[in-house]
């Protein structure tokens, strides 16, 4: 149906004698705009769910008042206060470099949305080099974190950017080599192969092991606890965004989450089988059964590491790398070795 | 479609630029990064000539794939050495370090 | 104008500014992040050449690994205030008409050189650079592999604190 819709267009285009740039310049901005209000929304529902479940966790109810039901516009509240606050720059802050910063780290979680498969056709676009993709620009966070850490011209911004930097360079190691089985099994980096190939099974019943060092691996990618050195509120308050306030620490805390959001899509879409799932009503169409399991999946691994994050204490400097390099890696590496000989001796 | 000239010719001038930089930078890692640059303008050299040249089958790609690698390993033991400066030194403008110069 | 070469202009003048900020930029930090942004560019250029996967390399190793430990490493070398020092030796002139020379000398070799026409490329790059890699040149791959694992070594052997 869009494939057709964008077709009109383009013949539409034709006749008017308007030239194909035009139109395709034209859909990208629609399409931006639609990740960004997908992000946003997205976002404001899952800081108001981090919030309601931690509390349950803790015993307590969390934000009742705005709203009426359980809080409901709280986030909404949040985000306008935010928008609405004072922009402030610290006198020591590199200017440039500091307002940088903030839209360095966005620009990158939203282009990461590009390869995320929602549904059958429902992918902006479907790259060759899919997961690739995913995992070479996630990689450009964190240049926007050592930016955001250098330009404020804190000490404690500094060493959060610098914990970050060390952080995510031993991480994207163990995270690349526990998606290669994947890839293997796949037989292509192709977001729709990966799903294609887990009509059978899903890739986590052969690839357990992969799934789990993944994950532990995509944590720490995305700052989140028991990872959370670069920000450790209790030690360097708050790291490389101390000095952040107003729209631009919004910036920050919205890459975040959809960040969240893009690690379990891709975790989804690799080892859970994607939008694959059983219709539960048959009279609904299939492509609204494929974004709601996908979307159930995604959330539901969202749901774990929100649930991870209220149970385990965060890891020092030291054990982190130690986690990282002798732990995370050789494991890794022993599941590829032995997913490569599995399948030579299967054929 | 761009010729292949304007890419041999962006190359050309990245990779001047690039020396320009390892030959003048007092900052050690300053001479680093131009030499990154250097690479990266051979690299754009060979991927656009795989690109536009028929019997060459990726063969450039591959090559810099490999360009790739070691300019990871330079990196990795060039800034070990700048730290080992740094830690003798206590500079890191290499004009300054010439105990081995008279 | 078609779009690819619009965006080649574009990413053109992009890696050129941002490699002359490499270059003679006064602040160490603010060169490291302008190599970013030509490392960026250049992988642009790599998706118009049609070699993406190339591209994605590019950015996962060049961006997420060799600069990010630049950047750690130009944090751990100098105090944050860096301005105004010398950044460049004496050495300028000579490096001038040097490096004005050899650039002089690939355009004008380029401007005569003609090149046999373009060949069109392989739908899949990605799995066919794999199977070259692991047949044709078996050998620099395994090299390579030792060159890393060398590099490795040495690495930590320069930078750990020598005993007293």
């Amino acid at each position: 149906m869009i494939e057709q819709l964008v077709q009109r267009l383009y013949t539409l285009s034709a006749t008017w004698d308007i030239p194909p740039l035009v139109v395709q310049l034209l859909l990208m901005v629609v399409v931006a705009v639609i990740i960004i209000l997908f992000v946003s929304v997205s976002v404001m529902f899952l800081v108001w769910w981090e919030r309601k479940i931690s509390a349950h966790i803790q015993a307590r109810f969390g934000p009742m008042r705005v709203g009426g039901w359980h809080g409901w516009a709280q986030s909404i509240a949040d985000g306008i206060k935010l928008i609405l606050k004072e922009d402030i720059v610290p006198q020591a802050a590199d200017r440039i470099i500091f307002a940088l910063a903030p839209m360095v780290v966005f620009a990158t979680a939203l282009t990461l949305y590009i390869i995320i498969p929602f549904g059958p056709g429902l992918i902006v676009k479907d790259l060759n080099i899919g997961v690739l993709f995913y995992i070479s620009l996630s990689s450009l966070t964190v240049v926007g974190i050592v930016m955001a850490g250098w330009s404020s011209g804190n000490k404690y911004s500094a060493l959060g950017a610098l914990r970050s930097a060390a952080q995510v360079v031993s991480y994207e190691v163990p995270l690349v080599v526990s998606v290669l089985p994947v890839i293997m099994l796949a037989g292509s980096l192709r977001m729709t192969d990966i799903i294609a190939a887990q009509e059978k099974i899903w890739f986590i019943v052969p690839q357990v092991v992969a799934f789990l060092t993944f994950f532990t691996a995509a944590l720490a990618e995305t700052n989140r606890l028991p990872f959370d050195i670069p920000e450790a509120e209790s030690e360097l308050v708050a790291g490389f965004h101390v000095e952040y306030s107003g729209i631009r620490f919004a910036m920050f805390f919205m890459a975040e989450y959809a960040n969240m959001f893009t690690v379990s899509a891709i975790a989804v879409t690799c080892f859970l089988g994607g939008w694959r799932g059983p219709a539960l009503v048959p009279f609904l169409p299939e492509k609204f059964w494929a974004v709601f399991w996908f979307l159930t999946k995604t959330y539901f691994l969202i749901f774990v590491m929100i649930w991870l994050r209220w149970t385990l204490a965060r890891l020092r400097v030291d054990q982190l790398m130690n986690l990282g390099w002798k732990v995370l890696l050789p494991i890794a590496f022993l599941n590829l070795g032995v997913t490569g000989v599995v399948m030579v001796l299967l054929g | 479609m761009v010729p292949l000239h304007s890419y041999l010719i962006l190359g050309g001038i990245l990779f001047a630029i690039g020396m320009f930089g390892a030959l003048t930078r007092r900052h050690a890692i300053g001479i680093l990064m131009s030499i990154e640059l250097m690479f990266n303008a051979a690299n754009l050299s060979f991927v656009a000539f795989s690109r536009y040249l028929p019997e060459s089958a990726l063969r450039g790609q591959v090559f810099a794939i490999f360009v790739i690698t070691v300019a990871a390993a330079e990196a990795a033991v060039g800034l070990a050495i700048v730290l080992g400066l740094y830690r003798n030194f206590k500079t890191v403008n290499v004009d300054e370090i010439n105990l081995m110069k008279w | 104008m078609t779009a690819s070469e619009i965006s080649f202009f574009i990413l053109a003048v992009l890696s050129v500014a941002a490699a002359l900020v490499v270059v003679f930029g006064k602040n160490i930090v603010h060169a490291a992040l302008a190599l970013v942004l030509t490392f960026c560019s250049v992988a642009g250029i790599y998706v118009l050449l049609d070699a993406e996967f190339l591209a994605a390399v590019q950015i996962l190793l060049y961006v997420g690994g060799i600069t990010i430990l630049i950047l750690f490493a130009i944090m751990l070398t100098s105090r944050i205030s860096g301005g105004g020092v010398r950044i460049l030796n004496e050495q300028v002139g000579v490096s001038l008409v040097v490096v004005g020379g050899l650039l002089l000398l690939i355009v004008s070799v380029l401007w005569n050189a003609s090149f046999a026409g373009s060949a069109p490329p392989p739908v899949q790059t990605t799995p066919y650079i794999g199977r070259l890699l692991i047949t044709t040149y078996l050998l620099p791959f395994e090299v390579a592999s030792i060159l890393l694992l060398a590099a490795l070594i040495g690495a930590l052997i320069l930078a750990r604190k020598e005993k007293e």
